[in-house]
């Protein structure tokens, strides 16, 4: 449901509900996702991991391998060649190429369960199987460390010998495991916190959890001889894997041809390359196709999860429930190496309120743990873990309703946020205001249950995007997108072009090109295709109308500005002119006359995104018997500007609050004494499945469009995962009778809190 | 490797194909069939991606054994369409836009047919435990249960009409 | 003068503490240069890991974007998401 503001009644397409161009593709079974694609000598790759928390690589032995029949290439990290320079700007963080590299394949030490050290191409699955076992890897295996806290600790293990904490001076003299240490803050917090009549406080741990993507990482990739190669693969961005795959092998980007694959689910986790280098190394090895396809289990051990946590947080406010100051630690793991996003936990963690002074500290730490990747509105879900059960606490212990307290401390547009950001086009307390007025906040709770609410923030982004519109002779459109579309955005785009030509849905589709077909593009994540990209297709359809006009100027012997657009159709004002309105066919139709092909591209970078900001609403309860939690009803309401298409945004908003209440409850990397995995399988990492939810309710609230987005899009995406983890903990601490601070709250831990089990 | 000849009726057509002794009937439908609407999510069990109906009972098909098709009629999402008609599933779940990446449609498809094939008229729970078996990450299967009541109210329009 | 404020701690490696100081630049490529040349390795790190909030708005590898001249230029981390 949207809150009543209806979209200007001049939009005839953005607003509204059509099928998505590539729909029935996709319910038929015809597209064609990474695994899907079959070349002819098509090769099978499989990699060999370390079995192995942390160890020193001795030797690695492929001769054997490389003697069996049947087998085509070995590679291993000596195969990489991570040419010189700068950083790639990736996922959450700019990605350092030789980490990246020493993930796809180590060089020198394994840091974590599964990380990747040799791989094979052979001409059959099972042979590539066998090769595995023939490759010998003598390993020194070295203590190892998965505890965030532990990590930090003195004493501990050290990964990197070369690792020297950044952002502290001076620089320390001995290496350790944390990477970097972010400060921010503002104010006199010591004051406040002297001068509060109230104060809360804990200390608040998140497990590391994953993307869970359904489709597992995917690619070929075919070496030519003229050094010129082709990579199929399901990515969030062909132009970041080109880029990476080009660093990572040192080859020039003009030699790689991405095509992008149909990709099954992303979340920010397929924002970095695993395979596609290894897969290109073993077919320029041998001269063919390689398919690499990752299992299940390898997607568990070895591609991105999100950061576990530790965090202590301590408020200060007035009896009245103003948050006068807050202090915060927040420790994030990194994985194997550096970049875990605890610095956009430090900037989000109260981007919601206004505080005057406030004083946060972030440590981005390494430990045996696959590296992490971007995970939706990366960093924030944990640290809004923690402030929001914090301010829970608040409320309970000044008995004040929820939302009352948030509205009381909500931010409003001019004001200044931590991170430097002024507040603009902001709808929080239209999205508070509108969960409070909801059925579902009035709504009386039976014996045994209780509400959760809670709120969080993402910045939303802009960037480098291209895009087409090609007018077709008969008088549709094409639009040629840059961005993999996840979740819909070919609708999405389509319809932004169809609005400003003035066409029916109908008339116009929408691709997705390979990196030689359109310019260059920023990938799909941080919530930003269908407010950048989307830019540019506006304003490419924006081109295509002022040539139209042009051209009916020409036609009509009038003055451009006496030729209307409208509805697809110029109408000629010039009084003085008997001239008949020209459809945007009657134009395509005689283009050739005109000027030659109706088609724009526009590139730009998008500035100007606006943040959004999401409420939700939780009602669940606890079985006594087993400490199971039923969800009973969830509301998830969010400020999104205006929805384009707000199937897919409320489908943004209930695959994400699905995703946090996983999180909430079952998700969790388990490490056994060994620093392994224990639970890498489906069956054992708990993901949410239909019979875990209810209907997952909807508020779009459109009250503040962003005014730098034509159609007034903000970005959707990331927001909905960062409240539910607080709404579904603040619920469960009601029902148990005391703060529940350690995700996930499974029912053994519910159990046990309850003084049962 | 010793690989037997398999024949069976795959989506209405009679096929024979070449499997190995430990090839999965997924592997033998996409690599050997070039059947690849269905999904390997997991290849253990755990997702549903791989659903497909065989002599009317719903397998994921990560889970047999590819010589085990002898003889057996099998139903997969390539064959769900009726002559280029999309059956009153396929239809709702793009009306409700009950997909977001789609890679776990083919499976949801699959498993709701087999669930409206012998349950008309399922209950919102009955729609959930059925599809309990097939993760979707995307959505939070609130469209997607909406998708299959509204094609299971489509479909029984249809059987009285008929 | 632009005011150039930083909330990151990498930042004060560089500048040797300092985290709110003015400099002259009617441009972000002109204060990357300058920032560059008062504190060696500034610029690049502002330009290859940083945003900036300019008077407020975020803006990711701004360099043509003009800067008034009572501008806040806050030096932030890199924003980019899931
Ligand atoms: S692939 Fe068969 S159940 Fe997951
Ligand atoms: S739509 Fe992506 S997993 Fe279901």
């Amino acid at each position: 449901m949207s809150d009543g503001n209806q979209p200007p009644a001049s939009l005839k397409v953005v607003g509204t509900r059509p099928i998505r161009p590539d729909g029935v593709d996709k319910v038929t079974g015809r597209a064609q996702f990474g695994a899907d694609f079959h070349l002819p000598g098509m090769l099978t790759g499989r990699i060999k991991r370390s079995p192995h928390a942390h160890a020193r690589i001795v030797k690695i032995d492929i001769s054997a391998a490389e003697k069996r029949p049947g087998v085509k290439a070995v590679v291993t990290g000596a195969d990489l060649d991570v040419g010189a320079g700068g950083d790639i700007e990736a996922g959450e963080h700019a990605a350092a190429m030789k980490d990246v590299a020493a993930n796809c394949l180590a060089s020198g030490k394994v840091f974590y369960q599964g990380h990747a050290v040799a791989a094979v191409a052979a001409t059959s699955p099972e042979i590539a199987a066998e090769a595995l076992d023939l490759i010998e890897v003598t390993y020194e295996v070295l203590p190892h460390v998965v505890d965030v806290d532990e990590a930090m600790a003195p004493g501990a293990p050290v990964l990197h010998d070369d690792m020297f904490t950044k952002g502290v001076t001076p620089k320390p003299t001995k290496a350790s495991n944390v990477a970097q240490k972010h400060v921010m803050g503002r104010g006199d917090v010591a004051g406040a916190f002297a001068a509060a009549e109230v104060v809360v406080e804990g200390r608040y741990t998140t497990a590391a959890v994953h993307q869970g993507y359904i489709e597992p990482h995917a690619c070929v990739a075919a070496w030519g001889a003229d050094g010129q190669s082709t990579i199929w693969c399901s990515s969030q961005g062909q132009f970041l894997v080109r880029a990476m795959t080009a660093r990572i092998l040192n080859l020039p980007l003009s030699d790689i041809k991405v095509i992008p694959a149909e990709i099954g689910g992303g979340f920010g986790g397929k924002t970095t390359v695993y395979l596609e280098p290894v897969a290109l190394a073993l077919s320029r090895k041998c001269g063919r196709p390689v398919k690499l396809v990752m299992s299940r289990e390898e997607v568990f051990l070895a591609s991105g999860p999100t950061s576990g946590s530790s965090m202590d947080i301590r408020l200060a406010a007035t009896k009245d429930g103003k948050i006068t100051a807050a202090e915060m630690t927040l420790r994030y793991q990194a994985g194997a190496f550096a970049g875990s996003p605890v610095n956009l936990g430090c900037m989000t963690a109260f981007a919601c309120y206004d505080v005057e002074n406030l004083a946060l500290v972030g440590y981005d730490v390494v430990s045996n743990r696959p590296k992490v990747a971007a995970y939706r509105a990366p960093g924030a879900p944990m640290a809004a873990f923690a402030v929001e059960s914090a301010i829970d606490d608040l409320a309970r212990k000044l008995k004040m309703d929820p939302i009352d307290l948030r509205i009381l401390n909500a931010v409003k547009d001019g004001a200044k946020t931590v991170y430097g950001a002024t507040v603009r086009y902001s709808a929080f307390i239209e999205t508070l205001e509108a969960v409070k007025a909801h059925p579902h906040y009035k709504a009386k709770l039976g014996p045994g249950q209780a509400r959760g609410v809670a709120a969080g923030f993402w910045f939303n982004i802009g960037g480098e995007s291209s895009a087409a519109v090609h007018v077709d002779e008969d008088g549709g459109a094409t639009v040629v997108s840059s961005n993999p579309d996840i979740g819909g955005s070919r609708a999405s785009m389509a319809m932004m072009a169809a609005e400003t030509l003035g066409l029916p849905i109908e008339r116009v589709r929408c691709t997705v090109a390979d990196t030689t077909s359109i310019g260059f593009s920023g990938s799909t994540g941080g919530s930003r295709v269908t407010f950048a990209t989307g830019m540019a297709v506006v304003e490419a359809a924006q081109k295509v109308v002022a040539d139209l006009r042009r051209r009916a100027a020409q036609t009509w012997e009038c003055d451009i500005a006496h030729v209307e657009w409208k509805d697809g159709v110029a109408t000629c004002l010039d009084p003085s002119k008997d001239a008949k309105p020209l459809s945007l066919k009657a134009l395509a139709g005689k283009s050739a006359k005109t000027g030659g092909p109706i088609a724009a591209e526009v590139s730009l970078n998008a500035q100007g995104a606006a943040a959004g900001y999401g409420v939700h609403v939780c009602d669940l309860e606890i079985d006594p018997e087993t400490g199971r939690t039923t969800i009973l009803r969830y509301t998830a309401a969010q400020d999104v500007g205006r929805a384009i298409h707000p199937a897919y945004v409320e489908g943004q908003l209930q695959g994400g609050a699905a995703q946090g209440v996983g999180w909430a409850l079952n998700e969790e990397y388990v490490y056994n004494s060994n620093g392994l995995l224990d639970n890498a399988s489906f069956l054992d990492y708990r993901m949410p499945v239909a019979s875990d939810l209810p209907m997952i309710d909807t508020i779009l609230v459109e009250a503040k469009p962003n005014p730098r987005h034509p159609y007034g899009a903000k970005g959707v995406g990331e927001v909905p995962i960062v409240p539910p983890l607080a709404a579904v903990a603040n619920a469960i601490s009601a029902i148990v009778g005391q703060r529940m601070t350690s995700l996930p709250l499974s029912p053994a831990k519910v159990l046990a809190a309850m003084g049962g089990g | 490797m010793s690989r037997t000849v398999v024949n069976a009726v795959v989506n209405g057509e009679p096929v024979e194909f070449l499997a190995g002794g430990g090839q999965s009937l997924l592997d033998a439908l996409r690599d050997e069939l070039r059947l690849t609407g269905s999904k390997e999510g997991c290849g253990t069990g755990d997702c549903g991606a791989c659903s497909v109906i065989v002599d009317g009972r719903l397998v994921c098909a990560c889970l047999m054994l590819a010589p085990e098709a002898e003889g057996k009629r099998i139903e997969t999402i390539e064959g769900l369409a009726d002559n280029g008609h999309l059956h009153p599933l396929q239809h709702q779940f793009l009306e409700h836009a009950a997909l977001q990446c789609g890679f776990c449609t083919p499976g949801l498809l699959m498993a709701s047919k087999a669930l409206l094939d012998r349950n008309p008229d399922p209950t919102e729970t009955e729609v959930r435990y059925w599809l309990a078996g097939n993760i979707c990450r995307c959505t939070g299967y609130d469209k997607v249960v909406r998708a299959v009541m509204d094609a299971a109210a489509d479909l029984r329009q249809e059987g009285k009409s008929k | 003068m632009v005011r150039v404020v930083s909330i990151s701690s990498r930042v004060r490696d560089l500048t040797g503490g300092l985290d709110n100081f003015e400099v002259d630049a009617r441009s972000v490529r002109e204060l990357l240069r300058t920032l560059e040349a008062r504190f060696p390795g500034l610029g690049q790190l502002v330009e290859t890991e940083m945003s900036l909030a300019i008077d407020g708005e975020i803006h990711q590898d701004a360099m043509m974007e003009q800067l008034g001249p009572a501008a806040e230029v806050v030096l932030i981390p890199r924003i980019s998401g899931g």
